[in-house]
């Protein structure tokens, strides 16, 4: 296998985005949203907005699962691991995100224990290594992540392992579009749907955007061609008044999905009846919890939980940012009070943060597709 | 959060048919299978891994694209650092997993 560091295809990508030009009508604003945070940062590091003509305009969806996630889930998760003899064990992503009183990796500078895994399978390992101590998985991320969690509590409750228990914080992305569709000062045009949320959902939970809501849904991978062609094909259905979910991704996403990761899920969790999402607030349907089946490994469960909420600094926009109401600059910490290295807020954190994204990329502009494919 | 690795079957665990080891650029880590079980890999082929866990067959092709989509985004290190993570209990294949990415 061999890695090239340049873009795939340059006159291609160049001809993708005259298509583009092409197929927008001049006398038209089109306003698409890209719904995972991953295409967030691959358009910003590619500089692919720098392909587009000025009425085609990329509104970045909730699809960062560190983002989404309020303070007050933090500072419960955090509240229990304060519990002696407890391990607090979550992605390298969210080490960083702060909670009212500090990020996990600040608690951990104040004497918590608190590990970087790379797997929840790692956080079973974990508790199987420290049988003296309790290990709670500090679960986030959408149906990609959900179904990995599930089966590692399919193997901590087969192998009767009691000292391991999730914090779930999983979200489902559908009621999460379904929200910002219904709200009124929302108007899109069209989504480019999320890549490896798909390979485990499939394209027919999009169907009813399709066609209740008439838009376009179209599937996409994450290189610079993926995300230009989705968009062709986008706008090629609007042009056409047509509004139908396409799959620009086949190579990796199966049209009905991964039936066996979507069991492992089945078999572990049920919907919640709400959930709150930062910026979003109380979505219905829109989170997982562990069934009662597995309420031993459920610290929600488990243990009592403060069920803090707390709302974010007063200054800080993520909300609106992460509706696509306000752009990251337009926030007015950003940059200044807020940026990546002394973040506010979630959304500069993750790499799939529009606000770091913007930060990194905007600020430093790095080469890009644009002017790669023009030289 | 997302992202998602590419890596070849070396072997799959005789014991146990839902633990493999898979190889990403040279570093050797245990992965699990569960969630293909409805079309379980053989060595050889190409996954997507994500987390740990292999969530889907690809091509050996698309698997290059994928890293080479890794790379541009600069996450190559962080993917790298995540695959270095996984498989805390075989220490042994610690030495393959000192190679750098090129
Ligand atoms: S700049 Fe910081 S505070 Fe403002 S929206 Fe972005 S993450 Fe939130």
């Amino acid at each position: 296998m061999k890695f090239v560091d340049e873009f795939r295809a340059p006159e291609l990508i160049a001809k993708t985005g005259e298509e583009i030009r092409r197929l927008a009508d001049p006398n038209r604003h089109y306003r698409i949203m890209e719904v995972c945070g991953g295409h967030t940062h691959a358009i910003y590091r590619f500089g692919l907005k720098d392909l587009l003509p000025s009425n085609v305009e990329l509104i970045h969806g909730p699809g960062c699962p560190v983002c989404v996630l309020p303070m007050g889930r933090i500072d419960d998760g955090l509240s229990l691991a304060a519990q002696p003899d407890f391990i607090f064990a979550a992605f390298g992503d969210m080490m960083r995100v702060p909670g009212t009183h500090g990020s996990p990796l600040e608690y951990k500078a104040r004497g918590m224990d608190v590990r970087i895994v790379y797997s929840p399978a790692d956080a079973l390992k974990l508790a199987r290594s420290n049988p003296e101590k309790h290990v709670m998985f500090f679960a986030i991320g959408f149906e990609t992540t959900a179904p990995s969690t599930a089966l590692t509590l399919v193997r901590a409750k087969a192998e009767g392992l009691r000292n391991f228990s999730v914090f779930c914080n999983h979200v489902t992305i559908i009621p999460a579009i379904r929200a910002i569709l219904d709200s009124p000062d929302m108007r899109l045009d069209g989504f480019v749907g999320p890549g490896h949320v798909s390979t485990v959902i499939g394209c027919r939970p999009y169907d009813w955007i399709a066609k209740d809501e008439r838009k376009p849904v179209v599937v996409s991978g994450f290189e610079p061609l993926d995300i230009l062609q989705s968009i062709v094909m986008l706008l090629r259905q609007l042009r056409k008044g047509e509004a139908k979910v396409e799959n620009q991704y086949k190579r990796v996403v199966p049209w009905e999905g991964n039936r066996a990761a979507l069991r492992a899920m089945a078999e572990v969790f049920e919907l919640r009846p709400y959930f709150e999402w930062r910026g979003l607030g109380f979505i219905s349907q829109s989170a997982l919890k562990i069934r009662a089946a597995y309420a031993e490994w459920d610290s929600e469960q488990r243990f009592i939980v403060p069920g803090v909420r707390v709302t974010d600094p007063k200054a800080a926009q993520c909300g609106e940012v992460l509706k696509g109401v306000l752009k990251p600059s337009q926030c007015k910490l950003f940059g200044r009070e807020c940026t990546p290295e002394q973040p506010v807020g979630a959304l500069m954190v993750s790499s799939e943060g529009s606000c770091a994204a913007y930060y990194n990329y905007e600020h430093r502009k790095p080469v890009t597709i644009a002017n790669a494919a023009t030289n | 959060m997302c992202l998602a690795i590419p890596g070849t079957i070396i072997e799959i665990d005789s014991q146990n048919p839902q633990q493999a080891v898979v190889d990403v650029v040279g570093v050797r880590r245990k992965v699990d299978l569960g969630l293909l079980q409805d079309d379980p890999p053989v060595p050889g082929d190409w996954v997507l891994i994500h987390v740990g866990f292999a969530m889907s067959k690809i091509s050996e092709a698309d698997a290059a694209d994928q890293m080479r989509t890794l790379t541009m985004l600069g996450e190559t290190e962080a993917a790298m650092q995540e695959v270095r993570g996984y498989g805390l209990d075989n220490q042994e294949q610690d030495q393959s997993g000192q190679r750098r990415m090129p």
